[in-house]
């Protein structure tokens, strides 16, 4: 079993991840699926990291947490957050299948972020309901 | 799930080790992560206990270069081996597009080998897929063992144990010397693609 994106709806994803978080200041922005792909991924260029192994870990992840929050009679904890001295992580779950990852410094308000954030995921929706995989 | 990247004409596959505990899964993917330095161009990802057990999963991504076209990734997921862990066991084995059993071939790990092949016919009904149709590989492992005087169980013993109805490739290896390690997992690479060669057109 396998999805497939082309190159409109990647150039659309790109454009989303680019204008309203790359733009903001995010560090590096990816959307990875729950197997741990990745579909997108962009950074401000100076800030590099080894996403593949990010992705890996950030799905599995997810999956902790998501079965943490069925234990405690939570649906899901559709949003999670880890904070560092520098360099902080913002999770968001888009659509059942997907996850939308941020990297960002101090500098960049979490609630400024949270917001970009949402405005984004409603947009990489519209992208990926099409192909929404079972 | 694998997943196909049109614009980057890129394909990138999920590969999942699994089998007992103890029963060398990881020493699979260190043999390759040694074997293959130079195309691995991040670090082996390990989440282990502080005994050394794998806790959640180790993980590493390797590029085997082009098919059909496609830039071909392939990441590689081992499991926790251990029972006690299959809930998280279950959540690497999520959009798994090939399997490699890997069991031991030690006599007194006959009944763990077919417990987990047990579990993971369960664990992949759970994402409505069947262990007869998924890429699958089994892997006799640690048959250098022979040597040192330990009773194992013959190829004959575990093709019929594990393998009587699924039929799929099997090879009897040594993860700790490395014997059928990379022959494993060019057989479980050619299956995987194989089976969603018809999204690469």
């Amino acid at each position: 079993m396998s999805y497939t994106l082309g190159q409109e709806q990647l150039d659309g994803i790109d454009e989303i991840l680019k204008n309203d978080l790359v733009e903001i200041g995010a560090h590096t922005v990816f959307l990875i699926d729950m197997s741990g792909n990745i579909i997108a991924s962009l950074d401000d260029g100076e800030n590099k990291h080894d996403i593949y192994s990010l992705a890996a870990l950030a799905a599995g992840n997810f999956g902790a947490v998501s079965a943490m929050a069925k234990i405690v009679g939570e649906g899901e904890f559709s949003l999670l957050f880890h904070k560092g001295k520098k360099e902080n992580i913002h999770f968001s779950k888009v659509l059942t299948e997907f996850l939308l990852i941020t990297l960002f410094g101090n500098d960049l308000s979490l609630g400024f972020l949270r917001l970009k954030v949402a405005e984004s995921v409603e947009k990489i929706k519209k992208i990926l309901e099409p192909i929404h995989t079972p | 799930m694998a997943f196909v990247n049109l614009k980057k004409k890129e394909v990138q596959v999920k590969i999942v080790y699994y089998g007992p505990g103890r029963g060398g899964k990881t020493t699979n993917l260190e043999f390759i992560y040694g074997k293959f330095r130079d195309r691995i161009q991040s670090e082996m990802v390990t989440v282990k206990t502080h005994g050394d057990r794998t806790l959640f999963f180790d993980f590493l991504p390797i590029d085997i270069g082009k098919i059909n076209g496609y830039t071909a990734k392939i990441q590689l997921y081992t499991v926790p081996g251990q029972v006690k862990y299959n809930a998280t066991r279950r959540l690497v084995l999520r959009g798994s597009d090939g399997i490699v059993f890997v069991a031991d071939s030690m006599a007194v790990r006959r009944e763990k080998n077919i417990l987990s092949l047990k579990n993971l016919h369960e664990n992949l009904k759970n994402y409505k897929k069947s262990i007869f149709t998924i890429p699958l590989v089994f892997q006799y492992n640690k048959m250098d063992l022979a040597e040192q005087g330990i009773p194992l169980l013959s190829f004959a013993t575990m093709e019929k144990d594990l393998n009587s109805q699924l039929k799929k490739p099997a090879f009897e290896a040594s993860a700790v010397v490395g014997t059928n390690v990379v022959a494993t997992l060019k057989k479980i690479i050619m299956m995987t693609m194989t089976s969603i060669k018809d999204e690469l057109k």
